[in-house]
């Protein structure tokens, strides 16, 4: 039983490897605490789908000091990402900037959808038509009803 | 309408097809960064020389006042595809006269030094980036990396990775004509 309390808190207490090596965090907890969440929207350039916060790679590295550099120089989150902007494209940004050239990316799926619900709504009417257009004529109606009605009466 | 639906069919497979017939040309490399500098002036950085070298530093005036183009090569003695491209850029440079510059990333001068020792050296120019950080304002995300820069400092074209191989030397030297007709033409 010790033995599996033990194996639980293992598991449960185990952090995570980070890629952030202590000389390059800042004293400031503010100030690092956003470092780290500007990190994690930088796309490291090297490993292309992993964020510079987790990469080990030696140009993440000198990423990640250099947003802590920015942000100690007085720069707000949006003068960083400018800044890597410059240097690397939208590229280096896992959330692509809204602008003309991604009006596509952004409103692309949106209009997949309005689409298909013009569709779908489209082939719906048809097929309630399509129903109406089998109901019965009034002398059909009169001879179901009196056949049912006979079948009541036998009851 | 329902004359266009029956063309949808067909639409789909065109634009299924040229989407297929651009992603799965094996020429295109999906890990290939776009770069922001093509069209731009050269980025702001003033290096200082690599001691042992006996040739100049680096900075963005050089390649401004070059008059003619130039090759700015992104080079360490550390790295292994560099001293395959070292023969490359070397016959480049010696057949087609134009000046190689050099940006010796994260390097020890000494061994930097030690390594044109040992393979010759090509460049006119050498600027030392022993922190990385010129590195960072051309965008480059590993060694080796090579542009062209236009006269006036304007960079024209970028290599990621070795100019090794029939493909890489001749889309190289296909950039660096491209790059002299532009010029030509200005």
């Amino acid at each position: 039983m010790k033995r599996w309390i033990v194996a639980v808190l293992f598991i449960f207490l185990a952090t995570p490897s980070l890629a952030v090596e202590p000389d390059e965090m800042l004293s400031d907890p503010v100030l690092e605490a956003r470092a780290r969440a500007l990190s994690k929207e930088v796309r490291c350039v090297v490993c292309q789908n992993q964020d510079i916060d987790s990469s080990n790679a030696g140009v993440a590295r000198d990423l990640r000091i250099l947003v802590r550099e920015r942000l100690v120089a007085g720069d707000t989150d949006q003068e960083v990402l400018d800044y890597l902007v410059v240097r690397y494209g939208d590229f280096v940004l896992f959330k692509p900037p809204l602008k003309p050239s991604t009006y596509l990316l952004w409103f692309g799926p949106g209009i997949v959808l309005l689409l298909a619900i013009f569709a779908g709504g489209r082939a719906l009417a048809r097929a309630r038509n399509t129903a109406n257009a089998v109901t019965l004529s009034p002398q059909d109606e009169a001879d179901v009803n009196a056949y049912l009605a006979s079948k009541e009466g036998d009851q | 309408m329902r004359q266009l639906f029956a063309l949808l069919p067909i639409v789909l497979a065109l634009v299924l097809g040229g989407v297929f017939f651009w992603g799965l040309n094996p020429e295109r490399n999906p890990n290939e960064i776009p770069s922001v500098l093509i069209s731009k002036a050269a980025p702001e950085f003033r290096l200082s020389p690599v001691d042992g070298t006996g040739v100049p530093g680096l900075s963005t005036e050089d390649l401004e006042t070059a008059g003619e183009i130039t090759i700015v090569n992104v080079f360490a003695s550390w790295c292994v595809p560099c001293r395959a491209e070292h023969a490359v850029l070397t016959r480049i440079e010696r057949e087609q006269g134009v000046p190689l510059y050099g940006i010796n990333y994260k390097d020890k001068p000494e061994d930097a030094a030690r390594w044109l020792e040992d393979l010759g050296n090509p460049y006119t120019r050498i600027g030392s980036d022993l922190d990385g950080r010129a590195g960072i304002e051309w965008g480059i995300s590993g060694v080796p990396e090579t542009f062209i820069v236009s006269a006036d400092g304007t960079v024209l074209h970028r290599t990621v990775g070795p100019i090794v191989g029939d493909t890489a030397v001749t889309n190289f030297n296909r950039a660096l004509q491209a790059a002299r007709d532009l010029e030509s033409a200005s």
